[in-house]
C-alpha cells in the first residue's frame, strides 16, 4: 500500500468512527447510565459509611467465604494498614468498581460461558474474540471507547470488563464440557430436558471450574485498575499513575501494597469458597 | 406372558455424517470391516430384529464392539435408528416428537449404567428421586417413593451419604434404585453389573431376580459375560458385528449354537450346571417303579449324587408330580462329550 493511500484510509476510518460518535455517542452513554446510576451509588455508600462499620462488613463476608479465622484476621490488619496511611477512600474505590466488575463479568460471562459449551459453532467463533480481548494492549480498544463515551468510569468499566472477562467464559465453557458424559447420559435417559440438565447436573458440577474462572476475573480486574485510572477512574491506581509520573517511589509501594493486600483477600476468600463447593461435591463434608 | 413389549424391526444404526446413504450398501451385504475401510463408517446395528416379550428378561450378549449397548440405547432412543423400527406397546418410538419422547423416558423406561453413572453432586435420596424430581412430582411423594426403593435395595441409612462414599456395590443397587423409583414397564440395563467383582455380581444377580419376581417387569440386560447371561436371561439374544446371530432360551443357545461364533461363545460352559433335566431327558421311556425320581426343572448337576447312586436311571416328574420321561446316565454321557468336541 502507497503511503498516500495508506493516510487516507486511515483518516477516512477515522472519520467515520468520530462521525459514529458524534450522532450515537449520548444514546450510548444513556444504555450505560443505569450501571453508572449503581456504580456511583455503591461507591458513596462505601465512602460515607462508617468505616469500622464497613470493615465490619467486609469482615463478614470474608469469613463467610473463606470460614476461615486467620484469613478475617489478616484482613483486618491488611484494612487497618489501609486506613492508617491514608488510603482508605481510594480502596473503597477501587474495591467498588471490582464490585461491580465482578458482578458484571459472571452476569456477561456464564451464560456466553453456557453458550459456547453448548454448541462447536458458537465456541468457533467466540474463542477468537477471547482471544483478541485477552491479547490486544488495552490502550488500543481504549481509544474508541474514550472517543465514543468520553473519560469517567463508565469507560474504565468496559476496559476492565474486556480485559477481565475471558477466564469465567472460557473456564464456564470447559467445566460444562468436562462433565461426565455417562452422568449427562443418565439424566438424557430420565427425561431431563434442556434446562433441568444445565441446572440440575451441567452447572452445578461445573461450579468448581466456573468459581476458578471468577477468582481469575477478579485477579484481572485487579490488575487493570492502574490503567483504568488513566482514564479517570478514581481509586488506588491514581496515586500509582501519580507516583510513576512524579518519582515518589514511598508513595507507590504503598498503593501497590494496598492493590496486592485487596487482591490475596479476594483470591484467598474466592478460591476457598469454589474449594467448599467442591469438597461438598466429593462428599466429604459431612 | 407372552405379549410382546418391545418390537424391533429391521434396525439398521450406521455412525458417521452420511449414514443415509451407506443403508443400501449394508443391505446389499457390505460388512462392518469393509464398511470402515472403505467408507470409514461404522456399522452399529445390522437388521436387526427381535421381539421382547413382557415381563421377561432379554439378555442381550456379545464381545465389546458388538453393537450390545447400541442396541439397548435404541429402545429409549439416546442414538437415533438410521433405518427400521421400535415398537414399545405398538407405538413407535422412532417417531416420537421431542416432548414425547421425553415423557417416555419419564415414565417407560427406567436404565442401569455400566458404571453406574450416579450424580455426584446429589446425596443418595436425591439421587434416586432424580426421575422423580425430572417429572416434577410432589416432593412429599417422591420422597416416599425414594426412600422405599432405597429400602427395598437394601440402603436404608445411608440416604445422606454421597455416591463416593460408597462402594461399587452400593453404588449399583442406588443406579438399581434411581432407575426402578419411577416405576417404568421396562428396566435397561446396561452391563449393570459387570463393573462388580464376582461375589457382589453374584449377590446383586440373586436380588435382581429376587426383585423381578414380584415386579414383574420387562428387563433387558446386556453383558458379556455368558454366565450372567444363563443365569438371568429368560431368552438370550447374541450379536455379533452389529447382527443378531441368535435369540432363543439357554438350552437353545447351548444345545443347538446357530454358528461357530455362537458354539465358540458357549464352548466353556458348565453345561451340567445350566441344563435343566427336561432338556435331555428321553420322553419314550417308561417309568420304573425301583428307581427315584427327579423333578422336570432341577439342573443336571442337582441330580447327579442321585444318578449316581441309582442302578438304570430315574424317574422324570412335572411340577404337577405326573412321570414324563426317564434320564439316564447315557443322556448326561451324551451331553459330556457333545461339549468335548
Amino acid at each position: 500500500m502507497s503511503s498516500e493511500s495508506l493516510r487516507l484510509f486511515k483518516k477516512s476510518v477515522d472519520g467515520a468512527y468520530r462521525s459514529f460518535s458524534a450522532k450515537y455517542g449520548d444514546a450510548i452513554e444513556a444504555v450505560f447510565d443505569p450501571v453508572l446510576y449503581f456504580l456511583v451509588w455503591f461507591e458513596k455508600l462505601l465512602h460515607n459509611s462508617p468505616w469500622p462499620l464497613v470493615i465490619l462488613a467486609l469482615l463478614g463476608l470474608v469469613y463467610l467465604g473463606s470460614r476461615s479465622i486467620y484469613l478475617t484476621i489478616g484482613s483486618l490488619f491488611a484494612f487497618l494498614f489501609i486506613g492508617y496511611f491514608g488510603m482508605w477512600d481510594d480502596t473503597m474505590s477501587t474495591v467498588s468498581i471490582i464490585g461491580v466488575c465482578t458482578a458484571l463479568t459472571i452476569g456477561f460471562g456464564i451464560p456466553v460461558g453456557i453458550l459456547m459449551s453448548g454448541s462447536d459453532k458458537a465456541r468457533a467463533m467466540i474463542t477468537p474474540i477471547l482471544d483478541i480481548m485477552q491479547t490486544m494492549p488495552s490502550f488500543v480498544y481504549l481509544i474508541p471507547v474514550v472517543m465514543l463515551l468520553g473519560i469517567g468510569k463508565i469507560p474504565g468499566l468496559l476496559a476492565v470488563i474486556i480485559y477481565a472477562i475471558p477466564p469465567v467464559i472460557r473456564l464456564t465453557d470447559l467445566g460444562i464440557r468436562e462433565v461426565n458424559k455417562e452422568v449427562l447420559e443418565a439424566a438424557d435417559a430420565f427425561g431431563a430436558n434442556r434446562m433441568q440438565k444445565l441446572f440440575r447436573v451441567q452447572l452445578p458440577l461445573a461450579l468448581p471450574t466456573i468459581f476458578a474462572g471468577i477468582n481469575q476475573t477478579i485477579m484481572m480486574a485487579l490488575a487493570m485498575v492502574v490503567i483504568a485510572s488513566m482514564i479517570g477512574v478514581k481509586g488506588l491506581g491514581q496515586p500509582v499513575l501519580k507516583a510513576i509520573t512524579n518519582q515518589y517511589f514511598t508513595m507507590g509501594l504503598l498503593n501497590g501494597l494496598a492493590i496486592v493486600a485487596l487482591a490475596i483477600i479476594f483470591d484467598r476468600v474466592s478460591q476457598s469458597y469454589g474449594k467448599r463447593m467442591q469438597q461438598h461435591r466429593a462428599g466429604a463434608n459431612e | 406372558m407372552s405379549e410382546v413389549k418391545i418390537k424391533i424391526e429391521n434396525l439398521y444404526k450406521i455412525f458417521g455424517p452420511r449414514a443415509k446413504d451407506f443403508t443400501n450398501k449394508v443391505k446389499s451385504g457390505i460388512d462392518k470391516d469393509e464398511l470402515l475401510a472403505k467408507y470409514n463408517h461404522v456399522l452399529g446395528l445390522d437388521n436387526i430384529n427381535l421381539d421382547i416379550k413382557e415381563q421377561s428378561i432379554q439378555v442381550v450378549m456379545g464381545l465389546s464392539g458388538s453393537g450390545k449397548s447400541t442396541l439397548i440405547r435404541h429402545i429409549n432412543r439416546l442414538i437415533e435408528p438410521t433405518e427400521g423400527t421400535v415398537l414399545v406397546d405398538g407405538e413407535d418410538i422412532t417417531k416420537l416428537n421431542k416432548a414425547d419422547l421425553l415423557e417416555f423416558r419419564r415414565n417407560k423406561t427406567g436404565m442401569v449404567f455400566q458404571r453406574f453413572a450416579l450424580f455426584p453432586h446429589h446425596n443418595i435420596l436425591d439421587n434416586v428421586q432424580f426421575g422423580l424430581s425430572i417429572k416434577n412430582l410432589d416432593k412429599s411423594e417422591s420422597k416416599d417413593k425414594a426412600m422405599y426403593w432405597i429400602e427395598k435395595v437394601g440402603l436404608t441409612g445411608f440416604e445422606n451419604k454421597f455416591p463416593n462414599q460408597l462402594s461399587g456395590g452400593m453404588q449399583q443397587r442406588v443406579g438399581l434404585a434411581r432407575a426402578l423409583a419411577i416405576d417404568p414397564d421396562i428396566l435397561l440395563m446396561d452391563e449393570a453389573f459387570s463393573a462388580l467383582d464376582p461375589l457382589i455380581r453374584t449377590d446383586m444377580q440373586d436380588q435382581l431376580l429376587d426383585l423381578q419376581k414380584n415386579l414383574k417387569k420387562t428387563i433387558i440386560f446386556i453383558t458379556h459375560d455368558l454366565d450372567e447371561a444363563l443365569k438371568l436371561g429368560d431368552r438370550i439374544a447374541i450379536l455379533n458385528g452389529g447382527k443378531l446371530v441368535q435369540d432363543g432360551n439357554a438350552e437353545e443357545i447351548l444345545l443347538n449354537p446357530a454358528d461357530e461364533y455362537v458354539s465358540n461363545f458357549v464352548k466353556d460352559v458348565n453345561r451340567i450346571k445350566v441344563l435343566k433335566i427336561g432338556s435331555i431327558m428321553n420322553i419314550d421311556g417308561n417309568k420304573n417303579e425301583s428307581n427315584p425320581s427327579v423333578m422336570i426343572d432341577e439342573s443336571i448337576e442337582n441330580c447327579l449324587p442321585t444318578m449316581l447312586e441309582s442302578e438304570s436311571g430315574l424317574n422324570v416328574l412335572d411340577s404337577d408330580k405326573n412321570f414324563v420321561g426317564v434320564i439316564s446316565k447315557n443322556n448326561i454321557a451324551e451331553i459330556l462329550r457333545r461339549s468335548k468336541d
